[in-house]
């Protein structure tokens, strides 16, 4: 599969200013893996001084959506982008607004950080069991995601699309395990609830993870694999592999 | 990939048909083409300026040729009204098709090709005549006389041509008073007064300003209704905003013929990519 290079032009003005705002949005995605990982560390080990920072650098990600909207609109306006560079601003403005929501996501985990330590009996650290490994888990896969947008990787991007749907299972034995201790002790439902928040958000932030991923494949490829099933998408990477090949 | 001179262009399965949703035919039907060329090799002298072209032009369709300087796209534009004949060592061989007719054979009378198929150039270039002459010379050459039908013919070509409410007044002041816009559209109106099948614009818009390109182009637009337009452009824009299928040629060959939005999105072809995208390839 021919690969969007973003060099090469013969104005290097435009070279510089896809590479700059394709830093930048490494950049935004690295500060929102940094902001999740914070955020279910402060969950799971009752950092409230580390929560408290989560809501607060929330305002650095809205900031850099806001920048790098800006530069995108400078790039179309004056460029007037075609192909693969015009994909390539494409991806990167969907790509941002999901780590926007990401941002937004981790500060709400944040909160519940927060609440969960405030509240009563804090020593019963009980339904937080799972959520650490589950947190985890999400981070990692928000993380290959951008990691394949960087390297503009179809392959990676189809995996970890399929990632995601261990991540919803994951899920839903987390809900469970929440309802469980709920029935248990009925007292704890205030607490829990807020549990079970945390882990809604980091479920949708696989969600979004996800969406990268098919940003890096509309990228690569020109192919729109949004709403579109699994294997679908395996079989539409195959195929254009292959006519790559036949070339 | 390279393509060698027999090689078919990549024409994204040559089906013109499955890149317009309109027509869901494996292939365009007769009345759908206006021209067809097939394996069109042209040489000024011993070198060669078109390899192997191979393509169908959609009629009622605005189809746009782009390249770099010298890549042969209007020496392939030229070819549709045989202007090429006038250019001494200029040798071709292969077909074109203007419908049934292959527009090459021996007995094909040029002059009435060329009212078939008519032609716009880069530099407007009215006759030094008032403007109802310039639009009344193709008729009178064909020996219309009636004064009535002239001025019917004259008025609905100037209204085509979208200058008949800058110049209704004035018909009869000399065209060379016209700006360049209104010059460029003087001279359409001009081409289509004899009603031509196709029109074949060579950079219609790059002597004019951004106003009476964005004229001209609304024309394009127009005028695709009843013609069939090919338009060869430098302005890679341009050919994005008014072209239905756009078709990309790099020294002398025909490298990519696609629709419009797929091309400048999604080409196929490295070297569409890096020309459209402005890299050096």
């Amino acid at each position: 599969m021919k690969k969007p290079e973003i060099g090469h032009h013969i104005s290097q003005r435009y070279n510089e200013e896809l590479e700059d705002v394709r830093n930048k949005v490494l950049y935004m995605g690295g500060l929102v893996e940094q902001q999740l990982a914070d955020a279910v560390q402060a969950l799971t080990t009752m950092d409230s001084a580390l929560a408290e920072v989560v809501i607060t650098n929330d305002y650095k990600v809205n900031r850099l959506e806001v920048e790098i909207d800006d530069e995108c609109i400078h790039i179309l306006a004056r460029r007037q982008p075609a192909a693969g560079d015009l994909r390539l601003l494409m991806a990167i403005i969907k790509t941002i607004t999901d780590l926007e929501r990401i941002g937004d996501e981790a500060e709400r985990v944040g909160r519940m950080a927060l609440r969960f330590i405030e509240g009563e009996s804090t020593k019963d650290t009980k339904p937080l069991l799972g959520i650490g490994y589950f947190g985890d888990h999400v981070r990692r896969n928000l993380h290959d995601a951008l990691d394949a947008f960087a390297r503009m990787d179809v392959q990676a991007a189809t995996q970890i699309a399929k990632e995601d749907l261990k991540i919803d299972q994951e899920y839903e034995g987390i809900l469970r395990q929440l309802m469980t201790y709920m029935m248990e002790d009925p007292r704890s439902i205030p607490r829990v609830i807020g549990v079970m928040w945390s882990a809604r958000a980091l479920e949708r932030i696989g969600d979004r993870a996800r969406n990268i991923c098919e940003y890096v494949i509309y990228l690569v490829g020109g192919k729109d694999v949004r709403h579109t099933s699994l294997e679908q998408v395996e079989e539409d990477v195959r195929g254009s592999n292959r006519s790559e090949k036949d070339k | 990939m390279t393509t060698t001179a027999t090689d078919t262009p990549r024409t994204h399965g040559v089906n013109i048909s499955s890149l317009n949703r309109e027509f869901d035919q494996t292939r365009l039907e007769d009345e759908q083409v206006a021209l067809q060329v097939e394996n069109l090799n042209l040489f000024y002298g011993k070198a060669q300026a078109l390899h192997g072209v191979n393509m169908v032009i959609p009629r009622n369709r605005v189809t746009a040729f782009i390249g770099p300087s010298g890549c042969g796209k209007s020496t392939l534009l030229r070819c549709f009204n045989r202007m090429n004949d006038l250019v001494d060592g200029c040798r071709i061989d292969g077909k074109i098709r203007l419908g049934a007719q292959d527009i090459y054979e021996k007995r094909v009378n040029v002059a009435q090709l060329r009212s078939r198929v008519g032609m716009v150039f880069q530099k407007p270039n009215p006759f030094p005549k008032t403007i109802y002459e310039n639009v009344a010379y193709g008729l009178r050459i064909q020996g219309v006389r009636d004064k009535r039908r002239l001025d019917e013919a004259v008025e609905k070509a100037l209204r085509s041509a979208a200058l008949w409410d800058e110049a209704k007044d004035r018909l009869h002041d000399n065209a060379l008073g016209l700006s360049g816009g209104q010059q460029q559209r003087l001279v359409i109106a001009r081409a289509i007064a004899i009603g031509p099948e196709v029109l074949l614009l060579d950079e219609p818009a790059s002597a004019l300003d951004p106003i009476s390109t964005l004229k001209i182009e609304e024309l394009i637009y127009e005028l695709k209704e009843n013609y069939t337009l090919i338009i060869v452009t430098h302005n890679m824009q341009q050919a994005a905003r008014v072209s239905d299928y756009t078709a990309f040629m790099y020294l002398g060959k025909l490298i990519e013929f696609a629709d419009t939005n797929t091309l400048f999105t999604n080409p196929d072809m490295k070297q569409t990519e890096d020309y459209i995208t402005g890299r050096y390839g």
